[in-house]
């Protein structure tokens, strides 16, 4: 944008142009997509490819249509939802607690952060077996698994960024009287927040990750057993529809990141270009 | 002056500090041995040395945050045990924490009415209307007045500095001096500055202590006329001179 306002200055011309350019520069992201589903349209349509097996992206859009008219897709995507975000309060909310108490304090650190460290190399979802025999099929299950996905994402960036605080920062405020809440609530906590929060996109991923494995096994809503119960029926529509919200909440999640990222972070450079440049 | 007068708390004096046989080793490395310095109170002291001859280690013993292996190190008659709450710290780097703001920093201890406080605080080393920026648009000698404030905003009674202006340009360091110069007439606290900036050291110091492999190389009185003018006086030459063979 600056060099599009530098180059107006020469010639009224030469600015047009360049806003031409801008446009096709926010229009480029959108080309290969686009492309993509015209392709695929016109390949559905003329029967190149099986209709069954990879409905067109307009079969998709009325499937869409009806499924959001009669409620059901509504429906689906509030249960999983639901499910998605008890899970992330809790294992994201005990990894938290956890890497907090283990970043702070050395006795907790030494009990905990091995034994956590080797639990984390089980991919929780070799766990399915298990947690049907334990909890049956009912959402305490699913919301174990999504529990135990997001935890250690948080546990380790967040012990990871209590640790990593500028001592040079903690001596300073113990230097000004700064008594241990106070140090926690100023320096520690605002200091470990950028780890925090890559730590909470890593769990947002692995929170629909796990959420689409343990609803497709035993569900009764949710998006996964919607795709599940449409294979079933060959609405090969259907499943592709599932599968296309689950790439948008997964999307959904990350632009909600971005934001409190960009929120709360305000005092990093890497977010003050605008401030930075004024000066 | 005109404007720097415009706000000065009143005097609020300074410590005298003293340390008897001080003994402080690091593993087999003696950095101080049977070490006596004493500081009325008041005095601005500058302490010169070249790196590792233990400025840097008296100045942790005086601020509490080290202990000595034996000794006594005194602040006011009373023995230092940990940090003094009228002892502040000026270190190398301003330390400012970067997710609060210039005021937040500047009143990092909240104390009663500590916005207040700070706003003024910030107005004496020429800060105002920078209240609410964040530390990382300030430039290097802006960040060490905030640090300044910060350390004055609790009126200390001894004020050591760990060669704070090391990092800055020549004409920003100046104007550090001056400003250091002129709060210090003003409330008389007890001043250390760390340096091994000799010409720093004649500017501002009533008196400055060469450390030469932990222990007392020179002592001598800086008895130059306040405001000083740097670089002008010959007489300040020549003690520089003196002070550079100690070293």
């Amino acid at each position: 944008m600056a060099e599009a306002s530098v180059a107006g200055g020469y010639a009224a011309g030469e600015g047009r142009k360049l806003n031409l350019k801008g446009l096709a520069s926010v229009l480029a992201p959108w080309a290969l997509p686009i492309t993509l589903l015209v392709l695929w349209e016109i390949a559905s349509q003329s029967g190149f490819v099986n209709a069954r097996l990879m409905p067109a992206p307009t079969k998709i859009a009325t499937t869409f249509w009806r499924l959001l008219l009669d409620g059901s897709l509504f429906f689906h995507t509030l249960a999983s939802t639901q499910r998605a975000v008890i899970g992330l309060v809790i294992g994201g909310g005990l990894g938290f607690i956890a890497g907090v108490l283990t970043g702070l304090w050395k006795p907790a650190e030494t009990l905990l952060d091995s034994t956590l460290q080797m639990v984390r190399n089980i991919p929780h979802l070799a766990l399915i077996p298990l947690v049907i025999l334990w909890f049956g099929i009912d959402e305490t299950a699913k919301i174990f698994l999504v529990s135990i996905g997001v935890f250690f994402p948080i546990y380790i960036n967040t012990f990871y960024g209590v640790r990593t605080i500028d001592p040079q920062l903690v001596e300073m405020a113990s230097v000004y009287g700064l008594d241990r809440k106070a140090l926690i609530q100023r320096i520690i906590l605002p200091g470990a927040l950028p780890s925090i929060l890559v730590g909470l996109r890593y769990a947002l991923g692995f929170m629909w990750l796990t959420l689409i494995v343990a609803e497709t096994i035993s569900a009764t809503s949710g998006i996964g057993y919607m795709t599940m119960n449409a294979r079933e029926f060959l609405q090969t529509d259907v499943v592709l529809l599932g599968i296309i919200v689950y790439a948008l909440l997964g999307k959904l999640a990350d632009v909600a990141t971005r934001a409190i990222e960009k929120r709360v972070l305000v005092w990093h450079p890497a977010y003050q270009v605008k401030s930075g440049s004024a000066k | 002056m005109s404007v720097a007068d415009a706000y000065e708390p009143e005097s609020t004096g300074g410590l005298p500090i003293s340390l008897s046989r001080v003994e402080k080793s690091f593993g087999a490395l003696n950095v101080l041995g049977n070490f006596n310095l004493d500081i009325p109170a008041g005095q601005f002291l500058a302490v010169v040395g070249r790196s590792g001859g233990g400025k840097s280690t008296l100045m942790r013993l005086v601020a509490g945050l080290d202990g000595a292996d034996s000794g006594r190190v005194n602040i006011g008659g009373r023995k230092v045990e940990r940090l003094h709450p009228s002892v502040r710290l000026l270190f190398q780097e301003a330390r400012l924490v970067p997710w609060q703001r210039v005021i937040e920093n500047v009143g990092i201890a909240r104390g009663p009415n500590w916005q207040e406080t700070a706003r003024r605080a910030l107005a004496d080393v020429g800060l105002e209307g920078r209240e609410n920026d964040w530390p990382s648009v300030l430039s290097g000698g802006q960040r060490q007045r905030v640090a300044l404030a910060r350390a004055l905003v609790s009126e200390p009674q001894i004020l050591l500095l760990d060669e704070p202006f090391g990092a800055l340009d020549a004409l920003t360091r100046i104007e550090m001096h001056r400003l250091l110069e002129r709060i210090w007439t003003a409330r008389g606290f007890t001043t250390v500055l760390i340096t091994h900036d000799v010409a720093e050291a004649v500017a501002l110091a009533d008196r400055v202590v060469v450390l030469r492999e932990g222990a007392i190389a020179l002592d001598i009185e800086i008895a130059l006329d306040r405001p000083r003018q740097e670089l002008a006086d010959p007489r300040a030459v020549d003690l520089q001179r003196r002070i550079l063979d100690a070293v």
